[in-house]
């Protein structure tokens, strides 16, 4: 497999938000802003990465009836790490992330991909897996992120200070003073259907370009999983 | 044959058992003095918004004290009540409660109530209200929480301390009527146990080694 089918399985074709799906408790429930996406975003990938790298590592190594309680194992224990990280240099965004750091063991998405591409492939292709991957799901959260703090609470990104420090406050643009908020957006029902959305203009985009390609570029099964 | 391949299995994930907790303990082992600064800091911060650096010179950390009181607190686990204090006289205390009654369950407040019994704020610590409705007790959303201020119980009289909408004296906040309503309750709560506690609640800090910090105020 080409490194740039990897990188666009991990963005676009197989995108983990988009097309498989994965993972969708934490990315409904921390997309409210841009800043909380990007704290989940980032620690999911350094998970991804993590288990990826471990995973194909190990993978001459563990039995097939040890897979599933190794990886688990693996994955557990980074994700740990990361959180005991994170509320040591990010506190303040740790209480805003709260519980979602450790719910990053049950994400779907990183033992899929620990099962269905780590344990096959080498250390560098895995590696690339899961960079794509985290980012791929960072984006869709950032887009999510962003569109519910514009229309929910007529801001981006706030608490932008809690992760890069008090110099960066001037970062955060308020459309509208006394912008009263939209419920909808805040709540998660806005979340699943801001999500809607945009798998839809992923869907089209998609048509529109197998339509002006006629010939089938990147034809692909969605991965099989299970939430 | 069978034993010797569920030896081997069960070595090789004991094994990886021991790294992953390795890991764990070596990460938890480097982060752990950074983590409860970080804590105490966060905590102090909240603190300090209530009962401002200069109205105090001990530490709020160390002098603590905790009560009990199920009818008032609505809860059977002791709260934590950090002591402010001036040259060794008491100049407020802030409690820490825990509101059983919110919309979406807890809310965890803090209390701060000067010596002469009018309040100091109120803030929240933390609570999970709906976000765009309950969430105004937050002084980040509205400054709702922030009229407690210098309230006690005479102003307005105990009796009126309820929501307008309950008949009381005390402004709710449009779209939610029950997070307020639970906030106010326990205020007045924390209130009415200072008023009846007040010497127990300044009692001189029990240090560890049993010693007594001398202060100049009697034992209860």
């Amino acid at each position: 497999m080409e490194n740039k089918t990897i990188i666009n399985d991990g963005f676009w074709n197989n995108n983990p938000g988009l097309v498989q799906l994965l993972g969708l408790c934490p990315l409904l429930a921390v997309s409210g802003t841009v800043v909380n996406a990007l704290g989940l975003g980032i620690a999911t990938t350094l998970v991804l990465i993590g288990s990826n790298v471990c995973v194909s590592m190990i993978r001459n190594v563990v039995r097939p009836e040890l897979r599933i309680p190794v990886f688990v194992l693996v994955i557990a224990s980074l994700v740990t790490a990361v959180e005991l990280a994170m509320k040591a240099y990010m506190y303040e965004l740790y209480l805003i992330l709260g519980i979602f750091i450790p719910l990053i063991v049950t994400n779907c998405a990183i033992i899929a991909r620990a099962e269905s591409f780590a344990s096959k492939n080498n250390l560098q292709r895995s590696f690339l897996d899961g960079l794509s991957m985290g980012l791929g799901f960072t984006s869709v959260l950032l887009v999510l992120g962003a569109l519910r703090e514009i229309i929910g609470q007529g801001t981006l990104f706030d608490n932008i200070e809690l992760m890069f420090g008090e110099s960066t406050q001037w970062m955060t643009i308020t459309f509208m003073e006394d912008y009263n908020g939209f419920l909808l957006a805040v709540l998660p029902p806005g979340a699943f259907l801001g999500l809607g959305l945009l798998i839809a203009v992923k869907n089209v985009i998609d048509k529109r370009y197998k339509a002006r390609n006629p010939t089938p570029t990147n034809v692909q099964e969605p991965s099989l999983a299970t939430e | 044959m069978l034993l010797q391949h569920m030896l081997r299995t069960s070595i090789l994930l004991a094994l990886f058992a021991v790294i992953g907790t390795g890991l764990v303990a070596y990460t938890h082992d480097s982060t752990k003095a950074k983590i409860a600064y970080n804590e105490k800091q966060s905590l102090l911060k909240k603190l300090h918004v209530i009962i401002t650096p200069d109205e105090h010179d001990n530490e709020l950390f160390q002098d603590v004290i905790s009560v009990t009181s199920e009818s008032l607190f609505g809860t059977k686990n002791s709260v934590t009540a950090y002591r402010a204090r001036k040259n060794g006289a008491p100049v407020g205390v802030i409690i820490a409660p825990i509101v059983p009654d919110g919309y979406n369950g807890e809310i965890k407040l803090l209390v701060g109530i000067y010596y002469d019994g009018s309040l100091a704020g109120v803030r929240v610590l933390s609570h999970r209200e709906t976000p765009g409705l309950g969430d105004r007790i937050e002084e980040k959303r509205s400054d709702w929480i922030l009229a407690f201020r210098s309230r006690s119980l005479e102003n307005p009289d105990a009796k009126d301390w309820r929501v307008k909408r309950d008949g009381g004296a005390i402004d709710q906040f449009t779209g939610a009527t029950i997070t307020p309503r639970a906030i106010v309750k326990a205020v007045k709560n924390c209130l009415l146990y200072y008023t009846d506690n007040k010497e127990l609640l300044f009692s001189p800090l029990i240090i560890p080694n049993d010693e007594i910090v001398p202060t100049n105020r009697n034992e209860p």
